[in-house]
């Protein structure tokens, strides 16, 4: 957390995104923020199993969760919300995650261009040491921006 | 009988989100559906990345145990990894994905996935994976 006062704040904005929508069936809540970086929580549900079997919680939602994350920390970074969409989204799946558990996905945006943002995360059940997945994605802005910069 | 069933094809999670099996093609590849509802929506008449992807996952572990039943072979199956690239935004319509097996081999499994709406020729999404087949009860 910075003591400068930002236009985007995530916490709001998690409210906002996930009141309806697959955020909202998916049920992410906020978790915490930095500057470039915001992470989300999905709460463990029984009908979101993968395998037949296993106790173990799909990769499809690990997959929403740091899509939703990797979106917000973009919106921090550029402190505005822009319509931007997923372009590329990598998602190494490290270990499965404890039965039961909350799974957290956190993603930072570190680098920022006219047209492109880069993001990197990882999820984790508890221990931010100790991942069940990494994460690596690009995203587009495909709103028109406002101010064009040359070096963009 | 290693006739695959159309519940085999489908985790809790794909099921929860909507995911069926739509057709199966003449040599057994599952084509899977999904319609446009509240439960996929990302920006507010478009798909959200998230449920695309799962979707393509879907379609390639469908695939994947069709093929492995065929062979009589058993296996817990297990992500490894996933890259999905958006080409497209996702419509306020149906949406389907197929797989295919580029490489199957003894403990792991390398498939590309396609989605599509109008037209299987024109992808809004494409996924390359790789899934772990474990040993049963391993």
């Amino acid at each position: 957390m910075t003591g400068e006062a930002r236009k985007f704040d995530p916490a709001e904005a998690t409210k906002f995104f996930t009141a309806r929508g697959h955020s909202g069936w998916l049920g992410l809540t906020y978790s915490d923020h930095g500057d470039d970086w915001v992470e989300l929580e999905l709460p463990w549900r029984e009908d979101l199993l993968g395998e037949e079997g296993q106790r173990v919680l799909a990769s499809g939602p690990i997959l929403s969760l740091m899509d939703m994350a990797s979106g917000m920390a973009i919106w921090r970074t550029m402190d505005e919300f822009s319509a931007i969409a997923t372009l590329d989204l990598r998602v190494d799946y490290v270990r499965p995650a404890r039965e039961g558990a909350s799974v957290f996905g956190r993603s930072q945006c570190y680098r920022l261009t006219r047209s492109a943002a880069f993001v990197r995360g990882l999820a984790h059940d508890g221990d931010a040491e100790d991942p069940v997945a990494h994460i690596q994605a690009v995203f587009m802005k495909i709103a028109p921006q406002s101010p064009v910069v040359p070096n963009g | 009988m290693a006739e695959p069933t159309d519940m085999d094809a489908l985790t809790p999670y794909a099921r929860s989100l909507g995911i069926r099996l739509e057709r199966r093609e003449d040599d057994g590849t599952p084509v899977m559906r999904v319609e446009f509802d509240e439960t996929v929506e990302g920006r507010p008449g478009h798909y959200h990345g998230g449920a695309t992807g799962g979707l393509l996952e879907t379609a390639g572990y469908a695939l994947l145990r069709t093929e492995l039943e065929r062979r009589d072979r058993s296996a817990v199956l297990k992500p490894i990894n996933i890259t999905v690239q958006y080409l497209a935004a996702g419509k306020s319509q149906a949406t389907y994905a197929k797989a295919r097996i580029t490489k199957l081999g003894r403990r792991s499994a390398n498939l590309t996935v396609e989605a599509w709406q109008d037209d299987p020729q024109r992808p809004i999404a494409t996924a390359v994976m790789n899934v772990l087949m474990a040993e049963p009860q391993g």
